[in-house]
Formats: structure tokens, sequence, C-alpha cells
């Protein structure tokens, strides 16, 4: 069933694929606003300095745990803080760490991926029980390992979510592999005398990146939430440096007298990885032709 | 039937062995010496030295792998470094605990994921199909601690349904229930909302076969062939992903744990990751990673009580 999915996903027409993206963003309104809010998350990390109104980790005691007000639109916490400020902050580990780890995890697993798709044998067999071991982490746990033997620090945790999530990308690009790499036009190019990395480079890796796109812009959101778990648990971004899941963290203390501290920068959170789950879901039933099939047909 | 059993048995020994093996020697990479970390920076050598030699620190390496090795095999994890007490004794003691949770999320996944997603496959593009499509994506989205935290705001603090603090000594079986519900509310509803979207595609993907085709021209009632017929085949890959999702309630266990103040294994690695006790920190890793591939192996030899078609060769 996996190689009947991955042949669909794989054989898509390449050609329209901009095209089919854009009518599919125009189309979905809440596809349309799950892209606005991704472009609107990359444009606050971007510009976070100058559309924070104050500094994210300067203290005034005198400012301590103020409520909701004109000057501070999301109050202030215990050490004078102010919460929008370092809510806007937030967004930067997040996105820092949902696509540095997933660019990880994708060096690493597509070309081990591919290889032992292409190769299969000894090779195969060693991925597939390095993949299985992997596997028998849950990737929280794994990443919570890692952290705990390296240390956590911004490139630690792009590392450790990125090696929790390298078997996904292995699996996948191992499973298209073998799909296209019985192609017609590879057996033909094989035939006349390419290269393996000519094949790899031209026509095995232009026809798996459907797939991997989609995977890709999940994983996002799944690494995403695994920064702020990690964060939750005192193991991700230290303090004072802001990220939702700290955030998250310092607000539960105070869940009694400001409920708001701990559950803003939640939502947040969650409509951020709202957001990327659907622009991967819509990526999904963009690069599949069945669903294509079923848009034009209105069925 | 019995070579695939045998080679599947096999192959998860390898797995738990290699786990095993992998978190030993990782956690002897760790670049605190846990000597330090238990005595203090201001211990003098000699202790130092006598703390290492009653944890068998000082032996090389590969005798400290095969000691571990030997007493595993004999069901003892060492000590924790920071209580003395055996390691094996507090895992038992808190497994039950973190057993309870996964078996009573998965339930709520599966009582709630499942017929929701057979009726938004069988009403697709109905507004039943949106709601429940809706509720999918969201709660596929939450992140369990957050979702937990919402539950204990709205049903512990507001409604008072629930009280904040549990008491887990000397409880009636109405009192652990009560203590279990938030906390596998906040990991079901996630479930859910995976096994929904996953019921609904195998189900979507089912109605467009052809015995579905040849079952309604021979005049089969719709809700026969929707729930006789197509339910049967669904079940597989929902099956195998309650299995997969397994690591993900694993995974969640540690934060709602910590969340609702809970006893289980979850919490107990938190706190030996904060209190930098490798001991315990290697043993509750293992733990988790065993308890995956046994999920997953028996989901794996189950496969043919639920389609006669699989036949282990």
């Amino acid at each position: 069933m996996t190689d009947t999915t991955t042949s669909i996903a794989v054989s898509a027409p390449r050609a329209s694929l901009p095209k089919v993206l854009w009518s599919l963003l125009t189309a979905n309104v809440g596809v349309s606003i799950a892209v606005l809010f991704v472009v609107g998350m990359v444009l606050v990390a971007v510009f976070a300095p100058l559309l924070a109104p104050y500094d994210p980790i300067a203290q005034s005691i005198m400012k301590a745990s103020q409520p909701p007000s004109a000057q501070h639109w999301l109050g202030t916490d215990e050490f004078g803080r102010d919460v929008l400020s370092r809510v806007i902050y937030g967004a930067r580990p997040a996105l820092l760490v949902g696509t540095l780890s997933v660019a990880f995890a994708m060096v690493v697993g597509l070309p081990i991926g591919i290889l032992a798709g292409l190769h299969m044998g000894w090779l195969d067999r060693i991925v597939g029980w390095c993949v299985d071991i992997m596997l028998a982490f849950p990737s929280l746990l794994l990443a919570l390992l890692i952290v705990t033997l390296l240390g956590s620090s911004l490139p630690m945790l792009i590392v450790a979510i990125g090696i929790s999530n390298i078997p996904l990308f292995i699996r996948l690009a191992r499973s298209s592999t073998l799909v296209v790499k019985n192609l017609e036009f590879v057996q033909l190019a094989r035939t006349f005398g390419a290269s393996n990395l000519r094949i790899i480079v031209s026509h095995i890796f232009p026809n798996i990146i459907g797939p991997i796109i989609v995977m890709g812009t999940l994983s996002i959101a799944g690494a995403i939430r695994e920064e702020a778990s990690l964060s939750f648990l005192g193991l991700g971004v230290l303090p004072p440096a802001p990220s939702w899941g700290n955030l998250i963290r310092d607000g539960i203390q105070n869940i009694f007298d400001a409920p708001h501290l701990a559950v803003l920068p939640g939502l947040v959170l969650t409509l951020a990885v709202l957001a990327f789950n659907m622009v991967g879901d819509a990526l999904r039933d963009a690069l599949d032709p069945r669903g294509l099939t079923r848009r034009r047909t209105g069925a | 039937m019995f070579f695939y059993v045998a080679k599947r048995l096999l192959s998860a020994v390898f797995i738990m062995w290699a786990v095993t093996t992998i978190v030993f020697f990782a956690m002897r990479t760790v670049p605190a010496d846990p000597a330090e970390v238990v005595l203090g920076e201001y211990a003098t050598p000699e202790a130092l030295e006598g703390f290492r030699r009653a944890a068998g620190l000082d032996q090389p390496l590969l005798v400290q792998y095969k000691d571990f090795m030997l007493g595993l095999t004999q069901g003892d994890l060492g000590r924790s470094l920071i209580t003395n007490q055996p390691v094996a004794d507090q895992i038992i003691s808190l497994f039950p605990y973190t057993l309870e949770l996964a078996i009573a999320s998965l339930l709520i996944g599966a009582l709630l994921g499942i017929p929701l997603g057979v009726l938004t496959a069988v009403k697709q593009n109905t507004w039943v199909d949106y709601v429940g499509r809706l509720f999918a994506l969201s709660g596929f989205s939450f992140p369990a601690f957050y979702l937990g935290i919402l539950l204990l705001l709205l049903f512990s603090l507001h409604l008072e349904w629930f009280p904040i603090v549990h008491s887990f000594e000397d409880y009636t079986l109405a009192e652990r229930i009560e203590n279990l519900v938030l906390p596998a509310a906040s990991l079901g509803i996630i479930q859910a909302a995976y096994i929904t979207r996953l019921t609904r595609s195998s189900m979507l993907e089912q109605l467009e076969s052809d015995y579905v085709r040849t079952a309604r021209s021979k005049g089969l009632a719709e809700r026969t062939v929707q729930y006789k017929h197509v339910l049967k085949n669904v079940m597989i890959p929902v099956i195998t992903a309650m299995g997969l999702y397994t690591g993900t309630i694993l995974g969640g266990a540690v934060l709602t744990e910590t969340i609702f103040n809970r006893p289980g294994i979850g919490k107990l690695l938190v706190g030996a990751i904060a209190q930098r006790d490798y001991t315990l920190i290697q043993s509750g890793l293992m733990v988790f990673a065993f308890v995956i591939v046994i999920v997953n192996l028996i989901v794996d030899l189950s496969y043919s009580l639920f389609d006669p078609r699989v036949k282990y060769d």
C-alpha cells in the first residue's frame, strides 16, 4: 500500500506544480489564512526588534506581574518583563529550530534513504536496522536524551530535534526511490551508462521531491512543538531568552492569578503548529494527482 | 507462521539489545563526572574516588558494560546515583501509573477517533465532515502539555469537577479514576485526532474499492457495506497506527505527568534529568524503548486476527 501511495505521489507532474500550488492557495480560504500566518510569523521573527514594544529580557521589579494594559498589551511577568515582546521574540527560536532541524534531518536522511533504496542489499538492511532502533525511542525522548548528553543551547536543540526526525526522511526517501528507480526513464538512463550520481541528481531526486516537501512542512510543525515541549521541561531554550515553551512554563507558576501568561503563548504556539500542518496537508493534496482530479471534478 | 514469529522475536530482541547498548555507552559519554554531580564540586578527591569505586565507575568501560548486561538479565538495573535505591524497584512501582495513563488515553483515542473517522468519511463533504476534520486538524496540532493546561484550567479551576491536587496514597478506585480522567483526556484527545484522520482517509480509500462496488451492486444495504465490509479493512492500518502512537503517548506522558504532577516513569525521567541521575535516566529511556518494541511486535503478530488473508510465511 505504501508503494502505491508513493508512486502516485512521486509521479505528480512537475511542470504544473507552481500553478497547482497557486490555485490551491487561492481556492481555499483556510489554507490562504494558514499561509498568511506562516508568512506573518516569519516577518515577526525577522523584524522582532522593530515590532516588540520592549526589550524581551529587560527586568523591572516596579512593573512585576501587571495585568494587560495600554502600555503592556499582554501584561508583564513576575520579573516585570513585557509578555507581548517575549511572545514576539519567541517566534525566533520556534522558526529557527523548526526549519533548521528539519533541514538537518533532510540533509542527513535523504542521501542515506536514496542510497538504501537504490542499492538494496546489505546497505539497505543496515539502514533498516538503524531506523528501527531510532524509532524505538519516542522522538521527544530521543531529543531529550541528546539534549541531556550535549547540553541545552539553540544549536544543540536543532541537532537533537533534527536527529529525532532523520528516520522519517530515510524511510520516505527509501520507499520513494524504490518506486522511481524501476520507472522506464531511469532504467533507460542506466542503459545509456548514466552514473549513479547522475541518476540520483537528475532523475530520482527531482521525482521524489514532492512527498519530501510535504513531509518537510509537516515535520516543521512537529519540530516547533518539540522545541516548545523541551523548553517547557526546562531543557530547550534557557531563560531569560524567550521561547513559547518556556513562557508557558513560567506562566504555569502563576496559573491561578494570571492564566493568560500560560494560555496566550500556548495559543500562538498551537496556531503556528496548526498553520504548518494546514500548509503541509494542502501541499499533499496539491501534489497528489488523485486529489487534484477530485477537486477538478468537484468530487 | 512459526518462522515468522521467531524472526520477529529475534529482531525485537536485537533492537532491545541495540537500544540498551546505545543508551549505556551514550550515558558514559556525558562530559560531567557522576561522582562530582552527586557529591558536589567541593567533595574531596578521596570521597570522589570512593564513590566511583562503590558505583563501579572506576572499572574499564567494557567491564562496566558486561556487569550491566549481566545485571539486566537478572532484573537488576543498578542503583540510583542520588537516592541509592534500586532503580528496578522505582520503575516497577511507577510503571502501572504510566501504563494505565497510556491505556486510558489510547482507549479515549480509539473510542472517539474511530467512530468520528467513520462518520466523517460516510458523511463526506457535509457539515459533519467539516466539523470532524476541523477537530482532527486542531487536535493534531495541540501540544499535549498545552491541552493539559487548558483542561486543568477549565475542569479543575473553573468548573471544579476534578481536584487540582491529587492524592496518590490510600485512594479508592473512584479516586484513581478521577485522577486519571484529565491526564488521559489530554493525551487521548490528541490520539483521537490522529485516529480520526487515519480512519477517515482509509475509509474513503476503501469505499472506492471494487469489492465495495460489487457489494453495492448485489443490493446490500449501504450500512452493511460500510460497517460489515469496509470497517473490517479499515481496522488494519488503524491498529498499526495505534501501535505506532504508543511512542507519541509515552513521549506525551513525560509532559502530561509533569503538568498534572502525576507519578509515573515520565515524571521520574524528568526528575532524573534535572538531578543528572544517569543510572535512572538510562533505565527510564530503556523501559520506554522496550515498551515500544514490544507493542509493535504484538501489533505485527496480531494482524492475522484482524485480516485472515495475512499469512506469516
